[in-house]
């Protein structure tokens, strides 16, 4: 957890290239979500749409930990996770376009972000559903006897669910190698986390499982985010054990397209208050203070071409053709 | 032919497949150490081992989404149910996650896994024991949903069900656990979505499934005393339905009863209605009938029980209508 010194006062971990690349992917979810947001209002995505603008520090901070054969699994707030992933700008919109090129093939939309290549299993629509989901995953690393880990994103309501409890009391007892990532963005849909948890520090729901580790950590600071998951690693893969984070964090926007961004569950002043520790801004000014060669301009308008070619990519992508309704409901299958 | 239990059968399918295939567990409450409340599992954890054979907490919906995810990863995963009626803890993971996953990732993520236990009443269980759940289930595009009536049906269906890639739900009958039946030794399968003649008649269809098959026998042998032949349509699958084996006993006895075990309305029988009306309205001599359980929750008392249950007599009664014999 940050101290609360000023932040950065401590040296600014890793090397310029590594921290280039944190910011790029952090930039490249915001510019992305932005153009998202556009192309909401336009008419171009339909249905459900959940940004994740505020939050890029945690899914770039766990994800840049992550190896390629890891497996990732989250919510249907997916968007920012599934590039932090690495999953192609292009397919992603396209999917948000309902096209065929998207990359769940315009069957799943915003909430069903799927990516088979790289481990990434999803985007899941119902509140505490994916989290036994979760530990089903560990179950098979440890039948295999593999050393990967499962990161399971959650928002913060999903403590208050029966699945989290059962899904954690299994990866508990079973020691499967989870990492359940709690992002508490304070707020479940409208109602704030002090309002539906009978519990303050939800990293403490660790505790009701023998040899859990549980630990809380600012997400607004992309580097603590990384040293609490290295710990998290290192329980995970290294003692096949549990773990829960709770990653501190809050989201900017709405908590889907058509929710006023203040107003109603929040005042503007308490979002402005928020709005001073945006977790890129935030990195981009310890960045420049600790004299890292800033090309920030070049990097915006690397990333402003790259989502500009991923709406350009989805407008032209065809729908899906009606004869493709019937397929994937099954697999053809030789038993 | 051996004879053995439908328990046996069910046992069998499951050793035979764990040992043909390392990605296929068992998974479910009491399954391991206890060998199972109803035994199916009897001496699998001696011989696959605790990873194998795992005991899961009293967590339906928890253990459920373990299968879920295991599946998606490759593993094959059976998950045993004490009871359907503990399933419904669960039923989001097999409507929302199983039934729904190979759709909405676009083909990515298929789903080889099965869920199965006891369906549908006993006796003097009650409430909330006792109900017979293929049509909610066979409601789902993305499952299929097999009803085994028969030891034989039991082995062969569960293990097509184990090597299908797709999420399959078997239900199986409490009441017929320790019934018996001829079963092949060496290795076979029923194909999901066929159903079967088990007996030939051409005066009335009865069209069944799961262990109301067995009452469609009885009632049928005490039919045939009056001189009444009918056909026996097990339909062994509900979910992919054949339509085919419907229509093909229906056109040559130009009569049907629709006997099933759950409740009346958007029941199976009302589905099999659907097809026969649609594909035999002009081979029809007269309104097609049903047999199901009363509209009511089921209660404890035993004459109450029985009353509410489809049973061989309401059966037979039913047949006699559809021939206006009474």
């Amino acid at each position: 957890m940050a101290s609360k010194k000023r932040p950065d006062s401590r040296p600014l971990p890793g090397d310029p290239a590594l921290r280039r690349v944190l910011l790029h992917s952090m930039l490249l979810q915001r510019r992305f979500e932005e153009k998202v947001g556009e192309a909401y209002a336009l008419g171009k995505i339909g249905g459900f749409c959940h940004l994740y603008i505020g939050q890029e520090a945690v899914s770039t901070g766990i994800l840049s930990m992550l190896r390629p054969d890891d497996y990732v699994i989250t919510t249907y707030r997916d968007h920012g996770q599934a590039l932090a992933r690495g999953m192609s700008p292009r397919s992603i919109m396209a999917e948000l376009f309902g096209r065929v090129d998207g990359c769940s093939r315009g069957k799943g939309g915003s909430m069903h972000l799927f990516d088979r290549n790289l481990n990434f299993l999803g985007g899941h629509g119902i509140v505490g559903g994916h989290v036994p989901v979760a530990a089903g995953v560990g179950f098979a690393i440890k039948y295999r006897g593999g050393d990967q880990v499962i990161v399971c994103f959650m928002g913060e309501s999903v403590v208050n669910t029966g699945a989290f409890h059962e899904a954690l009391n299994m990866a508990a007892l079973w020691k499967l190698p989870c990492i359940f990532i709690i992002e508490n963005n304070k707020y479940g849909m409208g109602t704030a986390v002090e309002r539906a948890a009978a519990i303050k520090d939800l990293s403490r729901r660790s505790e009701a499982y023998d040899g859990m580790h549980g630990e809380y950590v600012d997400g607004q600071d992309v580097f603590a985010v990384r040293e609490s998951m290295e710990r998290a690693l290192g329980i995970a893969r290294r003692e096949s054990k549990p773990v829960l984070l709770e990653v501190r964090t809050y989201r900017y926007m709405g908590h889907s397209m058509s929710d006023a961004v203040s107003g109603t569950y929040r005042t503007k002043a308490e979002l402005d208050e928020h709005l001073k520790r945006d977790p890129i801004a935030l990195l981009a000014a310890r960045m420049k203070e600790a004299g890292d060669p800033t090309d920030l301009d070049a990097m915006e308008q690397e990333i402003k071409a790259v989502c500009q070619d991923a709406w350009d990519f989805a407008d032209a992508s065809p729908e899906p053709p009606l004869e493709s309704l019937y397929e994937d409901v099954l697999v053809e299958t030789g038993s | 032919m051996p004879i053995i239990t439908y328990r046996e059968a069910l046992n069998q399918a499951l050793r035979e497949e764990m040992a043909r295939d390392d990605r296929v567990f068992l998974m479910g409450e009491e399954v391991a150490v206890y060998n199972g409340a109803y035994k199916v599992s009897k001496g699998l954890l001696e011989e696959f081992g605790e990873m194998r054979v795992v005991d899961t907490p009293i967590t339906e919906l928890g253990f459920a989404g373990v299968g879920v995810g295991a599946a998606m990863v490759g593993l094959r995963p059976i998950v045993e149910f004490m009871t359907w009626n503990f399933a419904l803890l669960a039923i989001d993971q097999v409507v929302n996650a199983a039934a729904k996953m190979l759709y909405m990732s676009g083909g990515q993520y298929p789903m080889p896994m099965v869920f199965r236990g006891p369906n549908g009443a006993a006796l003097q269980l009650s409430a909330q024991h006792s109900q017979a759940f293929e049509s909610w289930l066979a409601h789902i595009p993305g499952l299929k949903v097999v009803t085994p009536g028969t030891p034989y049906d039991a082995k062969g269906l569960l293990k097509a069900a184990i090597r299908d890639d797709n999420p399959v739900i078997v239900l199986e009958g409490e009441m017929l656990y320790n019934t018996k039946g001829e079963v092949p030794d060496e290795d076979y399968i029923v194909p999901i979505g066929v159903a079967d003649l088990k007996r030939e008649g051409d005066h009335c269809s009865i069209i069944t499934n799961g262990k109301m098959a067995l009452v469609a026998m009885q009632a049928a042998d005490q039919l045939a005393k009056d001189g009444i032949r009918v056909d026996v349509v097990d339909l062994r699958t509900v979910r992919p339905m054949d339509v085919d084996a419907i229509t093909a006993s229906v056109r040559k006895t130009n009569r049907a009863v629709v006997l099933e075990e759950g409740w009346e309305i958007a029941g199976i029988g009302a589905q099999v209605v659907d097809y026969v009306q649609r594909h035999c309205f002009d081979d029809l001599d007269a309104p097609v009938l049903r047999v199901h359980q009363a509209d009511v929750p089921m209660p404890y008392a035993k004459q109450l029980e029985k009353s509410a249950k489809p049973d061989v007599a309401k059966t037979i009664a039913a047949v006699r209508k559809v021939m206006y014999l009474d």
